[in-house]
């Protein structure tokens, strides 16, 4: 936990504490809080930013029964919401996106597998399972790529990325991470843009693997 | 908003209903949600508030920042119809209480993030204001500055590396 040495930005956790972060990047920032006390901490200092707007916010009136509604409400049954905790390797937003099941893994060749948590209008959010060694497969994006390692570790040209680290690729990055030796690496990846492979068979795939 | 959660206090509640329901429904109708489905969320939020009371963590947060971020998670589900993905929370002991010095040391923190926000231009403002009630990108808001967060940052992480430490002791 405090081996964690790259994070995610001020901006991104703004728009995450605002709710405008495309839902796959949420879902990068809330497992990387999970993981980052500092990160928490950031996290929380926004909110207090939002909390004292919403203090100096104008009040608007409401309507007379809202109130009573609300208090007839407060001995209501309490619904029993399920909660998710880390399990393994993955913290508890991954694990809801999983609905509490291990990940069903397909296979993307040379050892590399993946398992699709959500894709959309809004991009694509998956984890990626990388042998020692092996190189997730050469690509660029359009778009801004988050990449959070759950398990072992990968380098690449900027660097080396263990559990809880946060890789922020933009479009102008062309990497090859490596998974290290030691345990596969597992990583929760997410975009906001298809994935462009620069190989020609991997992108004849592409739209078979949706990655 | 400490009556509430130890003592479920009903009288304190309505206090904090009183203050908080009619910013938070002008807060959320300037997004462009109609009255009445605004009020919903006022009151889902408050329910909320009600009913995740021992969640609070008065060494961490201010009760604003805490509404803050149900209202604006609550929001966005309903209008996007989706699920925000949430942090794990962190397991808090009902009997450590974090200490006075430590609860003090937030609000006056949050004390200077006021008075930074108090002195912000307008349009300064104007921007802060967007971006805190989702209307800018990420992208957009790292082309922002200005807001001084780091002394506050810190004061946060105190308490949650106090937490931890209290965690590692349970164990």
């Amino acid at each position: 936990m405090t081996d964690i040495t790259h994070h995610t930005s001020d901006a991104m956790l703004a728009a995450y504490a605002s709710g405008n972060l495309p839902h796959p990047f949420a879902l990068v920032v809330a497992a990387h809080v999970s993981l980052c006390l500092d990160c928490r901490a950031a996290l929380e200092a926004h909110q207090a930013v939002g909390g004292a707007l919403l203090d100096a916010a104008p009040v608007e009136a409401l309507s007379d029964t809202l109130k009573d509604r609300l208090f007839a409400q407060l001995d209501d049954p309490v619904p029993v919401e399920p909660v998710y905790r880390r399990t393994g390797a993955y913290p508890g937003p991954v694990m809801e996106a999983l609905k509490g099941r291990k990940p069903r893994w397909k296979p993307l060749g040379m050892g590399v597998r993946q398992c699709i948590l959500s894709a959309g209008a809004q991009g694509s959010a998956r984890l990626l399972y990388i042998p020692p060694g092996r190189a997730v497969p050469d690509h660029s994006h359009k778009g801004l790529e988050l990449t959070l390692v759950l398990q072992g570790s990968f380098s690449d040209a900027t660097g080396r990325f263990g559990v809880g680290d946060l890789e922020i690729a933009d479009e102008d990055l062309e990497h090859t991470p490596v998974a290290d030796e030691g345990a596969p690496c597992i990583c929760l990846a997410a975009t906001d843009a298809p994935l462009t492979f620069n190989a020609l068979m991997p992108r004849l795939l592409q739209p078979l693997f949706r990655i | 908003m400490l009556s509430v959660r130890d003592r479920r206090d009903r009288q304190a509640f309505s206090a904090l209903f009183d203050h908080f329901a009619p910013r938070l429904k002008a807060f959320i109708m300037r997004s462009g949600t109609p009255s009445g489905q605004a009020e919903e969320i006022v009151q889902e939020v408050m329910l909320t508030v009600w009913r995740k009371a021992d969640q609070f963590d008065p060494g961490r947060a201010q009760v604003s920042a805490w509404i803050y971020q149900i209202a604006r998670n609550r929001q966005i589900d309903v209008i996007r119809k989706e699920n925000r993905p949430v942090p794990e929370e962190l397991a808090r002991d009902a009997d450590n209480e974090p200490d006075a010095a430590q609860i003090v040391a937030v609000e006056q923190e949050n004390g200077h993030l006021r008075t930074a926000l108090a002195r912000l231009g307008p349009e300064q403002r104007e921007m802060i204001e967007k971006a805190y009630l989702g209307e800018l990108s990420h992208q957009q808001i790292s082309e922002q500055t200005g807001l001084p967060l780091g002394t506050i940052k810190s004061r946060i992480r105190l308490a949650l590396d106090k937490l931890r430490h209290e965690l590692k002791g349970l164990r």
